[in-house]
C-alpha cells in the first residue's frame, strides 16, 4: 500500500508536464467539443508519434514505451489535466492489440505503422442495426470467393467512420449452431467500391456516428485477422481491451475545476453560485465519488500491475466514470442557468457568430445531450451490471 | 373534491389531439423548426379559428372564459406533438398577465389581435446576471412626462423573435433585488431603440436576446401600478408553471409510450428487451415519476386561484416534481432506445431535449425548492 | 376539477376531529409516541378499538349491514387523514379489515354470524396466517398441510412472520389441502383457534430490539392440529382466491397524513437540536432535505386525491394506483425515519429495551430520542411486507405497462 510517487515518477510528471505544455497546438487548446476536424483530432497524435509516446500501452516492440504502469498513469493524467486531444481508440486502443496479438507478421508490419503514425484512420465495424447488446447475433455476410470475401451487410453507429480509411469489421462468414462460432475479423480499405457511408446526426447536432453499407464489398482475403470462424475470440479481447483508461478519472477531475469555474462566476442572487448550499454540496458529493472511482481504479491498476489481466472490475470503472461524467455535464448544463438554452453552432474556422451569454454556457447543453451516449455504448451500463453480477457476484 | 373533466374540456382535448395528429406529425415539426423563421404561421392562425388562442379570456373581450384547466388540457395535447409555436408566451404568460391585470383600455388594445392570432407576445423577464430570481433586474424604467424610457438588457426572451410585442420588467425604483420598484411594460418590438439578437434554443425553440437603448413608452404601456409589478410577475410565471407542468407530463406521456412499445419490440439475445426485468422496473419508475407529476399538475392548476402562499407552495411543488421527473423520465427513454435514443431522426431524443430545459425554465430544482420552503 | 370539500365532508371531518380529540386520550397517545414498531400495548388496542366500536366506527370498510360505519369514499379518506394526522394507533387489521371481507363474501351465514360481531366489537384477536419459511413473495408455493380426517383437518406446518400472533385468539391461514399442479390450486382457507392443542408461537425478534412480550412477529408452529371443518371458508381448494380478493384489503391506502405528522415531528427535534451554534433545522442541507420530504409528501397527497376521487366517482382503484401508493409511501416513510436519524446524532446510540414502560427518567439527550433509531431499523419492513415494492414494480409492468 502506497500511494506516494516515487522521486523518479515524480521527475517522469515533470517531464510529461513540461512536453505536453510546449509542444501542444495552441489552436487546440480549449477545444473539447465534438466540433473537431480530422486534422484536429490527428494533430496532437503526430507529435506523440513524433516523441515515441502515441502507444503506452503497447509492448516495446511493436512500438510501445515501456512504461510502468505508474509511469502510464502520470501520462494520463498529465494529459487530462491539460485537456489534450487524446489518440482516438481505434487504432491505439482497439486494433492495435489485436493485431500484435492475432495478426501475422505482415499483417503486423503493414497495420501497426499506420496507426502509429496517424497516416491510417480506423473505425470500427462492431454494430447492427439487430445486433447492439447482443453483438454475436451480427449478420454482415462475408463468403469466400477465390482470394476474396465478397462482404454483404449494414453496420450501424460507426464513430467517425467519415474520416475512416480503414474498418475492422465483425463478419459472419459461417452460420453455425452457437451464433458465437461463425464470426471473423476483417479489414476493410473503406475505399473499396460497395462501401457507403451515410451520416447520423446525434441529438446534439454533431455527426459523429455513421451507417456503413457494404455491397458486394470484395475483401483480399488476407485481410482476415486470425482464423476463420474464430473472430468473436478477438471480439471480446478487444472488449477487454476497451477499458483501459475507461473511467476517465483525469478527464472528469479537469472537468469538475471547469465546473467550479463557471459556478464561481455564475451569481444567484448576487452571490457565487459555488458559494451557495446546494450547488457547493453538489459538487463535493461528485469529487467524493470521483475520489472513490479513483482509487478503486488505482486498486485495479496495482493488481495489474502484479500481472492480473483487467476483469470484470473494469465494469465497475465504466458504470460509475460514465455516470459522473453524465452528473458532471448536467450539473454544468445547470450551473449556465438560462443561458442553457441557446443553440450555439460549432464555431468554424473564422466564423465570426456573435455569441450569446457567458462563454462557458457556449455548448453545455450540447454536451449534456451528447453524453448520455456513455452509458450506451462501450457494453451499456445495464450490461455491465450484467457482468458483474455473473462474474463477480456469481449470479 | 373532483377531478375529472367537464364535457367540454374532454371535447376541448379531442379537438386538440386530433388537430395535433392531423397536422402536427414529427416530419412536419422538424420542417416547422429547421424553417427559416422556425415557427409556422399557418399553423398559428388555425390556433386562432379553432379558438385555442381565446381560450382563457372573457367572454365580453372575444375569449371562451376558459380557465387554468382549458390551459392545461391544451398544453398536454400541444406537448405530445412537442409543437414550437408560442402558446406560453404569448396566450399563457403574456395574455394572462392582460387578462387578469391590464386596464380595461389596454385589454381593448390589445387582446383583440393577439385572440386573433394577428400579434405575437413574448415575456421579456430575466436578465443576464439575474438567474432565476424574478426580481434581479437592472433595467431601468424612468418617468418621462407621462410616460418611461427604458435602458438595459433581458436575456433568454422564448419566443422572442416572432414576437410584435414584448411585456418587458424592468425597475422604477428600488436596489437590484427588490421586489418593490418592479413595474412591466407592453413594449412594441419595433419601437425606436430595441434591439434583439435572435437565435435557436438547444430544444428547438426560438429565443432572443433584447437590448433596450432610451426606448420611450407612453404611460399606456405601464401595466397595473408603477412599481407594484412584481407580484404580477411572480404570479405570471406561476401561471407558467402550471401550463409547463401540463406540458411536461404530455411530453412524459409521450416518451414512456414510446419506450414501453420499443422494449416491446426490439429483440436482443433472442428476446424482447422488454422482458428484462431491470428494464421493466426502470419502466415502472418512470411510469411512478408520470403519474405524480399527472397529480401535481392537475393540484397546481387547480390552486392559482388560491392564496398566493398556497399557489405559490403548488407552483413550486410542481416545479420541482416536474424539474425532477422529467428529466429522469427522458435519460431513461433515450438510455433504453439505446443507440437510436442518441439520433435526432427519432422523436425520443426531441423529449428529451425539451423536458431537460423544461426544468431550466422559471428556475431549476434547487430554485423552486427554495422557494417551497418560504412559501 | 375542484379541490374543494362540500360542507358535508367538512362537517364529518369535524366529528372526526372532536371524537380524536376525546377518545385518544393522554395514556393513549403517550403510548403511540413511544412505540417503536408502531404497535402500542394489547390493552392500548383494545381500549382504542371499543372506543371507536361504541361510535359506530371500528369498520369504516364494513357494509353498514354487517354494523360498518357506512362511510362514503370521500368520509373513508378524511377519516384515515385525521387519524393519521393524530397519530391514533392503526387498529389491527387482521379481524377488520382482512378476515371480515372475506367472511361477508365467502362464508357461510353461520360462520358470519360467529364471527363478524366479535371482530366488530374487537372481542377477540386475529393474526394472519399466510407467509412460511419457504413463501413468502411466492406465496402459492405454501406448505402447510391441512388433511381431511372427515370431521376435521389435520394441521401440520408451520407460518412465520406473524404480526401480533402473540396476542391472537384465532388465525386465518392458508393451508394445502390437495397437491395440484397449479399450486395456486390446492389451497384452502382455515380459521384456526389458537388455544388448540398443538400451536406454538414463538417470537422473532426484530432489529428495533423490541422488549419481552412486545415482539411484533412469530412464527407459528402447527403440531397435528385439528381443526374442525365447519371453519372452513368456503370451498375446500378455492382459497386462492379468497386471499387475493383480501389482498386488495392490505393496500390502496392513503399515506400522506401520516408522512406529515412524522415529519413534523422530525423537524420539532430539529427545532431544539443544536448544530454549529444554530438550530439544526436552519442548517441548509438539513432544510433542503427536509423540504425535498414535505414536498414528496405534497406530491404524494396530490397522488391520494386524485385516486380517491376517483373511487369517490364509483371508479375501481386499479392495480397501478394501489402498488404506486404503496411503493412511495412506504420509501417516504423510510426516508422520514432516515432523516430523523440524522436529526438526532449521536442520541441514536442509547439503547431503551422497553420504551413503552412507564418511567419517570427523561430520556438521554432529548425527548422521544430512544424510538428514533429503532423506528428507522423497523420502517424497513415496509417495503418489504404486504407484498414487497419489487413485487409491487412486477405488477405495475404486466398489469398497467403490459410488460
Ligand atoms: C455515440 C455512439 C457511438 C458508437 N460508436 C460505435 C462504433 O464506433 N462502432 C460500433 O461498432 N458500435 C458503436 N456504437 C454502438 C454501441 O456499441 C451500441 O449502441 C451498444 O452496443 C448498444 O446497442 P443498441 O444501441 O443496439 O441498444 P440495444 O442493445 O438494443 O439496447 C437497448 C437497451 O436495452 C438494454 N439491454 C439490452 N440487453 C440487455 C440485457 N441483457 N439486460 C438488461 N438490459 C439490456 C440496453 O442496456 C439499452 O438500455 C456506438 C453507439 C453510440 C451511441
Ligand atoms: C414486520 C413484518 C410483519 C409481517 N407480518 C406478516 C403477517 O402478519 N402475516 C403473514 O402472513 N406475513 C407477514 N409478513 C411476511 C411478509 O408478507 C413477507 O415478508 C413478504 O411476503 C416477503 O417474503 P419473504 O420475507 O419470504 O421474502 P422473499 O419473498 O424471499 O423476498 C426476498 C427479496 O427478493 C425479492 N423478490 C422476491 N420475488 C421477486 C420477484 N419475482 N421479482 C423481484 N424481486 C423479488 C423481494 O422483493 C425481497 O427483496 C410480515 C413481514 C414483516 C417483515
Amino acid at each position: 500500500m502506497d500511494v506516494e510517487f516515487a522521486p523518479e515518477d515524480a521527475a517522469f510528471r515533470e517531464e510529461v508536464r513540461s512536453f505536453i505544455e510546449e509542444n501542444y497546438p495552441k489552436h487546440l487548446i480549449g477545444k473539447d467539443r465534438g466540433d473537431l476536424s480530422k486534422e484536429d483530432f490527428l494533430a496532437w497524435h503526430r507529435i506523440l508519434h513524433t516523441k515515441g509516446w502515441v502507444a503506452p500501452s503497447w509492448p516495446e516492440e511493436f512500438g510501445g514505451t515501456n512504461w510502468t504502469v505508474t509511469q502510464k498513469y502520470i501520462f494520463n493524467e498529465e494529459s487530462a489535466r491539460f485537456g489534450t486531444i487524446p489518440p482516438l481508440p481505434f487504432g491505439v486502443g482497439m486494433l492495435g492489440p489485436v493485431i500484435y496479438t492475432f495478426g501475422n507478421q505482415e499483417q503486423k508490419d503493414w497495420v501497426l505503422p499506420g496507426i502509429l503514425s496517424g497516416d491510417t484512420w480506423w473505425c470500427q465495424g462492431y454494430s447492427e442495426p439487430g445486433a447492439g447488446s447482443d453483438l454475436a447475433s451480427l449478420k454482415t455476410k462475408a463468403v469466400l470467393e477465390g482470394d476474396e470475401y465478397v462482404v454483404n451487410g449494414h453496420k450501424i453507429w460507426t464513430t467517425l467512420a467519415q474520416h475512416a480509411d480503414w474498418m475492422f469489421c465483425l463478419v459472419r462468414t459461417t452460420s453455425g449452431d452457437k451464433r458465437q462460432d461463425g464470426i471473423s475479423f476483417l479489414l476493410i480499405d473503406m475505399n473499396t467500391p460497395g462501401m457507403e457511408v451515410r451520416p447520423i446526426i446525434t441529438i446534439d447536432g454533431g455527426h459523429e456516428v455513421n451507417e456503413v453499407f457494404l455491397t458486394d464489398v470484395r475483401v483480399p482475403a488476407k485481410n482476415l485477422v486470425g482464423e476463420q470462424d474464430k473472430g468473436w475470440t478477438i471480439a471480446k479481447f478487444l472488449l477487454g481491451n476497451e477499458r483501459s483508461g475507461i473511467a476517465g478519472v483525469a478527464r472528469s477531475k479537469k472537468a469538475i475545476d471547469r465546473l467550479r469555474d463557471i459556478a464561481r462566476g455564475e451569481l444567484e442572487d448576487g452571490e457565487p453560485l459555488l458559494n451557495t448550499a446546494d450547488f457547493s454540496k453538489k459538487i463535493a458529493e461528485l469529487e467524493i465519488d470521483l475520489t472513490a472511482l479513483e482509487y478503486t481504479e488505482l486498486r485495479t491498476l496495482a493488481s495489474e500491475s502484479r500481472g492480473k489481466g483487467p476483469g470484470p472490475e473494469s465494469s465497475i470503472l465504466k458504470i460509475k466514470g460514465t455516470e459522473i461524467q453524465q452528473r458532471i455535464t448536467e450539473l454544468t448544463m445547470e450551473a449556465v442557468g438560462n443561458y442553457a438554452s441557446p443553440w450555439v453552432p460549432a464555431a468554424e474556422a473564422g466564423d465570426n457568430y456573435l455569441t450569446i451569454g457567458p462563454d462557458a454556457s457556449h455548448g453545455v447543453s450540447q454536451t449534456y445531450f451528447n453524453n448520455r451516449k456513455t452509458s450506451i455504448y462501450g457494453g451499456s451500463n445495464e450490461i455491465q451490471r450484467n457482468i458483474i453480477a455473473k462474474m463477480v457476484l456469481g449470479l | 373534491m373532483d377531478f375529472s373533466f367537464t364535457e367540454e374540456q374532454t371535447l376541448l382535448r379531442n379537438m386538440v389531439q386530433s388537430f395535433v395528429q392531423d397536422n402536427y406529425d414529427f416530419d412536419t415539426r422538424m420542417k416547422i423548426i429547421r424553417s427559416e423563421e422556425g415557427m409556422s404561421r399557418e399553423i398559428w392562425q388555425q390556433f386562432a379559428e379553432l379558438g385555442l388562442l381565446a381560450a382563457p379570456f372573457s367572454e365580453e373581450l372575444g375569449g371562451l372564459d376558459g380557465g387554468p384547466i382549458e390551459t392545461m388540457v391544451i398544453m398536454e395535447e400541444l406537448a405530445r406533438g412537442l409543437v414550437v409555436e408560442p402558446y406560453m408566451p404569448t396566450v399563457v404568460l403574456c395574455g394572462g398577465i392582460l387578462n387578469r391585470h391590464a386596464s380595461k383600455e389596454q385589454q381593448e388594445t390589445h387582446l383583440p389581435s393577439l385572440i386573433a392570432g394577428e400579434s405575437i407576445w413574448a415575456l421579456a423577464y430575466s436578465e443576464p446576471q439575474g438567474r432565476f430570481n424574478l426580481a434581479d433586474i437592472v433595467t431601468s424604467a424612468k418617468a418621462d412626462g407621462a410616460g418611461f424610457v427604458l435602458n438595459g438588457t433581458k436575456a433568454v426572451v422564448q419566443g422572442g423573435p416572432w414576437a410584435d410585442k414584448l411585456i418587458v420588467s424592468a425597475r422604477v425604483s428600488g436596489g437590484q433585488r427588490d421586489q418593490d420598484g418592479v413595474s412591466l411594460f407592453i413594449v412594441d418590438k419595433s419601437a425606436a431603440g430595441v434591439s434583439t439578437q435572435d437565435y435557436p434554443t438547444v430544444d428547438g425553440g426560438r429565443a432572443c436576446e433584447v437590448t433596450l437603448e432610451n426606448v420611450a413608452v407612453g404611460a399606456d404601456a405601464l401595466i397595473g401600478e408603477a412599481g407594484k409589478g412584481f407580484a404580477i410577475l411572480d404570479e405570471a410565471i406561476d401561471y407558467g408553471i402550471g401550463a409547463l407542468s401540463a406540458e411536461a407530463v404530455g411530453h412524459m406521456k409521450q416518451l414512456n409510450d414510446a419506450t414501453v412499445e420499443y422494449c416491446k419490440t426490439r429483440k436482443q439475445f433472442g428476446v424482447a428487451i422488454g422482458s428484462f426485468q431491470v428494464l421493466q422496473h426502470r419502466m415502472v419508475d418512470m411510469f411512478m415519476e408520470y403519474e405524480q407529476s399527472v397529480s401535481m399538475t392537475y393540484m397546481v392548476n387547480m390552486k392559482l386561484t388560491e392564496s398566493e402562499a398556497e399557489r405559490k407552495k403548488a407552483a413550486s411543488g410542481a416545479k420541482v416534481q416536474i424539474g425532477k421527473s422529467g428529466r429522469f423520465v427522458g435519460q431513461q427513454a433515450v438510455q433504453l432506445h439505446g443507440g437510436m435514443g442518441m439520433t435526432e431522426e427519432l422523436n425520443v431524443g426531441h423529449y428529451f431535449k425539451r423536458l431537460t430545459m423544461i426544468d431550466t425554465q422559471f428556475g431549476n430544482v434547487d430554485h423552486h425548492l427554495k422557494r417551497f420552503a418560504a412559501a | 376539477m375542484d379541490l374543494s370539500y362540500n360542507s358535508d365532508d367538512n362537517a364529518f371531518r369535524a366529528e372526526v376531529k372532536e371524537f380524536i380529540a376525546e377518545a385518544f386520550t393522554p395514556d393513549l397517545q403517550a403510548e403511540a409516541a413511544r412505540s417503536k414498531n408502531g404497535y402500542i400495548s394489547k390493552q392500548g388496542h383494545i381500549t382504542w378499538q371499543k372506543r371507536l366500536f361504541e361510535k359506530g366506527w371500528a369498520a369504516p370498510n364494513w357494509p353498514a349491514e354487517h354494523g360498518g360505519a357506512g362511510f362514503t369514499p370521500t368520509q373513508k379518506f378524511i377519516f384515515t387523514q385525521e387519524m393519521d394526522a393524530a397519530g391514533a394507533p392503526h387498529s389491527i387489521p387482521f379481524g377488520l379489515t382482512m378476515v371480515a371481507p372475506v367472511i361477508m363474501a365467502f362464508g357461510s351465514e353461520e360462520q358470519k354470524q360467529r364471527f363478524l360481531p366479535d371482530i366488530l366489537a374487537t372481542n377477540v384477536w386475529w393474526c394472519q396466517g399466510y407467509s412460511e419459511p419457504g413463501s413468502g413473495s411466492d406465496l402459492a408455493s405454501l406448505q402447510m398441510k391441512a388433511e381431511d380426517k372427515g370431521d376435521h383437518y389435520l394441521c401440520n406446518g408451520s407460518k412465520i412472520w406473524t404480526s401480533m400472533a402473540q396476542h391472537a385468539d384465532w388465525i386465518f391461514c392458508l393451508v394445502r389441502t390437495a397437491k395440484t399442479e397449479k399450486p395456486q390450486q390446492g389451497i384452502s382457507f382455515l380459521l384456526i383457534e389458537m388455544n388448540s392443542p398443538g400451536v406454538k408461537v414463538a417470537p422473532l425478534v426484530t432489529l428495533d430490539g423490541p422488549a419481552e412480550g412486545q415482539q411484533e412477529i412469530n412464527q407459528v408452529f402447527f403440531e397435528d392440529v385439528k381443526v374442525p371443518k365447519e371453519n372452513l371458508i368456503g370451498e375446500e381448494n378455492k382459497g386462492w382466491t379468497y386471499a387475493k380478493y383480501l389482498l386488495e384489503f392490505e393496500r390502496g391506502n392513503p399515506y400522506s397524513a401520516g408522512l406529515n405528522r412524522s415529519l413534523k415531528k422530525v423537524k420539532e427535534m430539529a427545532a431544539e437540536i443544536e448544530a454549529n451554534g444554530d438550530k439544526l433545522a436552519n442548517d441548509p442541507d438539513f432544510a433542503r432535505k427536509a423540504t425535498d420530504l414535505e414536498r414528496q409528501i405534497m406530491v404524494m397527497e396530490a397522488t391520494e386525491l386524485r385516486i380517491f376521487a376517483e373511487i369517490s366517482a364509483g371508479q375501481n382503484i386499479g392495480p397501478g394506483s394501489s402498488s404506486l401508493l404503496k411503493t412511495r409511501g412506504t420509501e417516504i416513510q423510510q426516508d422520514v425515519s432516515e432523516l430523523a436519524v440524522e436529526a438526532i446524532g449521536q442520541y441514536g446510540f442509547p439503547f431503551v429495551e422497553d420504551t413503552l414502560a412507564s418511567t419517570n427518567e427523561p430520556d438521554v439527550g432529548m425527548d422521544g430520542a430512544p424510538m428514533v433509531v429503532p423506528g428507522y431499523f423497523n420502517k424497513r419492513k415496509t417495503t418489504i411486507y404486504a407484498g414487497s415494492n419489487e413485487i409491487q414494480r412486477n405488477i405495475i409492468a404486466k398489469a398497467v405497462l403490459g410488460l
